[in-house]
């Protein structure tokens, strides 16, 4: 490992630079600027090719639950979908929070040192999976298994409206779809929240701890209250993943157009799953139309994402005062 | 991330415990609950209606959670019992979270090696009946195809990603905060949305069409931020007083970043490379919209102008026209591809002992 000391204080160099240096420097920033142009093109190139589409539906696109836009007359929207993409990002978010602050906390404070490297890699490792092996998982091997769960939900907990179901048919739901995604989106709440914590201020702990606390008093009362703001920070970066993720929820989902009763049932529908299963058949407003459904995605997830790194960043932050 | 959490070590709890009484009393606080869990859900299970895998597992852990805190309220009191509550409930938290890899790796070799066979890797689907069984035809179009466009999408963004990291750390331009703060946004892109982008700019521009380059280009999109952001850290990795001693010794900025600074974080660099390429080989969506698929092989220069598959593309397809042996076997070596890759990166990062220099 480097030594920390070194990070903490670079020493500043003063150099007076040559032409060829300058050179260098303008030809690497001119690159660096990739991500800039990129983000900037998405952003005008959706736009540009959306509009045809946004041009018939206006106002409604965001409001109406039908997918029509190659039939006569036109009508379309991501209503639906906008809704469905959410609810299964938040039961994914419901399920992975926990999950993964547990497993964070577990890396940071409880597992042998030996061990620790090997879990940290594992997790990575879930984080490479491709998604469709994690929808091909969920749709054949998670799928039957969560019949139990959601017949269970549904008798214990049906007077709540998201868990009544009319006929007992489960899957193809929101539920399983949140199921896969909260495997999903584990790795990266958990190595963001691990990374948090770590910045804890270790005196703040020991000094706990020499009160006389526990292991677990000193995580409620220490970790928990310093790293809140980054575990909120991290959880949204999981959200924004769940919110983006295609083909596990194409392959689950049966995307129909409304906006289901319950998360049991087969029904709902997500913007990135639309996307991927209509384009195949979509004529010339219908590609604007999913290039439009597209553009708000990208909104959405952006939005969520640099909220959340502002959040994780100011997290962060060293905390002066606190050490 | 690793880095960060690596440093701070938890030097308090191995301190805290001693060995040998440790694991007798470890045993009584965790080993006899959760023997008495296990027993207790398999009666439960027996005598009861209750039944499958999940219910299982979902009700022997909160046994096992209450067995634990009884065990050590009898003899300990509440706050030890909260206590280790807190350690078992974490713990099950950390096995839950590593079950799916388990299980996925699992499920993928027991329904796909039975089907791997020499003609998935030989043969293509040209003139495969659509119904074949998995004996017939393969998925060397879908293997050349994935081995096209990572090679295209590496060669696209590899010089752009270091040059963002060199950028980021090396130069410290004006525009480093904006920089980083885009290269995150745009890790955040959802994979279908770069794809779109890409059918936008190049399948209906200047590209003429579905092409396996415009995958690459969309692929190129999900790597920059994982090459850009790993390079970065890895160029934090070497030792300021390298930088500082090439400068001394009168050489320009350029020759030092060039000729000392990446040699040094070559390993480094190589391990951000792999490790963007793990990430981009198993993606589907992009694809649709971009490579489109075919059932013949296209060459390198094919890929610039004609449709083709890959093997995650080729997975979807297949399950779509319920060929699911072969979908089974192709996901089983997707998935072998993306673990060789990620092993090979971590085998490479992996810190060398310092020769004294």
């Amino acid at each position: 490992m480097f030594t920390r000391g070194v990070e903490q204080q670079p020493r500043a160099v003063v150099a007076q630079f040559t032409r060829a240096d300058r050179i260098f420097r303008r030809i690497t920033t001119g690159a660096a600027m990739t991500s800039l142009v990129v983000m900037a093109l998405i952003a005008a190139f959706l736009v540009r090719d959306a509009l045809p589409a946004l041009r018939i539906a206006g106002g409604r696109f965001l409001t109406v639950f039908e997918w029509g836009p190659d039939e006569d007359p036109a009508r379309f929207g991501v209503g639906a979908a906008l809704f469905g993409t959410v609810a299964a990002a938040l039961i994914a978010l419901f399920i992975a929070v926990p999950v993964s602050v547990g497993t964070a906390l577990f890396i940071n404070e409880y597992v042998p040192r030996r061990f620790k490297q090997v879990l940290v890699t594992v997790v990575d490792l879930l984080a490479a999976i491709p998604s469709l092996v994690f929808g091909l998982w969920g749709l054949f091997v998670l799928q039957p298994a969560l019949d139990g769960p959601a017949r269970w939900l549904s008798d214990w907990l049906g007077f709540l409206p998201i868990f009544k179901t009319e006929v007992p048919i489960y899957g193809s739901s929101l539920f399983v779809s949140g199921v896969v995604l909260a495997t999903m989106i584990v790795p990266i709440i958990t190595s963001i929240s691990s990374a948090v914590m770590a910045e804890v201020p270790r005196v703040s702990c020991e000094g706990a701890l020499a009160l006389g606390g526990t292991r677990a008093g000193m995580i409620r009362t220490v970790i928990l209250p310093f790293s809140r703001g980054g575990l909120v920070g991290a959880s949204m970066l999981g959200l924004g993943r769940a919110l983006g993720e295609t083909i596990a929820i194409a392959l689950i989902l049966s995307n129909d157009f409304r906006i289901p009763d319950n998360i049991l049932s087969p029904g709902g529908s997500s913007i990135a799953a639309t996307i991927a299963l209509k384009f195949g058949e979509a004529g010339i407003t219908g590609r604007s139309a999913l290039i439009a459904a597209g553009l708000v995605l990208f909104v959405v997830t952006l939005v969520v994402n640099s909220l959340a790194r502002y959040v994780v960043s100011r997290s962060l932050r060293p905390r002066k005062t606190a050490r | 991330m690793n880095a960060a959490h690596a440093t701070h070590a938890t030097d308090h709890t191995t301190a805290r415990r001693s060995t040998r009484g440790s694991i007798r009393r470890s045993f009584g606080e965790f080993g006899l609950p959760a023997a008495a869990a296990l027993t207790a859900t398999l009666l439960l299970f027996l005598v009861t209606p209750l039944d499958g895998a999940f219910g299982f597992v979902f009700i022997g852990a909160l046994l096992f959670l209450f067995g634990v805190f009884v065990a050590v309220y009898r003899t300990q009191g509440r706050m030890h019992a909260f206590d280790r509550l807190a350690s078992a409930a974490v713990s099950l938290a950390a096995l839950a979270a590593i079950t799916p890899l388990v299980l996925m790796i699992g499920t993928v070799v027991a329904r796909g090696l039975a089907h791997v066979s020499f003609n998935l890797i030989s043969e293509t689907l040209e003139g495969v009946d659509p119904s074949a069984p998995a004996t017939q035809g393969g998925a060397l179009h879908a293997i050349v195809g994935t081995l096209t466009q990572v090679l295209y999408a590496t060669a696209v963004c590899v010089p752009f990603g270091i040059a963002t990291a060199i950028y980021l750390h090396e130069i410290r331009g004006r525009l480093s905060t904006v920089v980083r703060v885009l290269v995150d946004a745009m890790s955040g892109v959802p994979s279908i949305v770069a794809g779109l982008f890409i059918y936008a700019v190049w399948v209906l521009g200047p590209g003429g069409g579905f092409s396996g380059f415009a995958a690459s280009l969309s692929l190129a999109i999900l790597m920059l931020p994982t090459v850009a952001r790993t390079t970065e850290e890895m160029l934090k990795l070497v030792d300021p007083s390298l930088r500082e001693a090439s400068l001394a010794l009168g050489s320009s900025q350029w020759r030092t970043v060039l000729l000392v600074v990446l040699p040094t974080a070559r390993t480094g660099i190589v391990t951000a490379v792999i490790l963007g390429i793990a990430r981009i080989a198993g993606e589907t969506a992009p694809l649709l919209m971009t490579a489109f698929g075919n059932d013949r092989v296209v060459g390198p220069f094919g890929s610039l102008s004609e449709p083709q598959s890959a093997l995650p593309l080729f997975i979807f397809q297949q399950f779509a026209q319920d060929q699911r042996d072969r979908a089974w076997a192709a996901a089983l070596l997707l998935i072998a591809l993306v673990l060789a890759l990620f092993i090979l990166a971590r085998v490479i990062a992996r810190p060398r002992k310092r020769r004294s220099s």
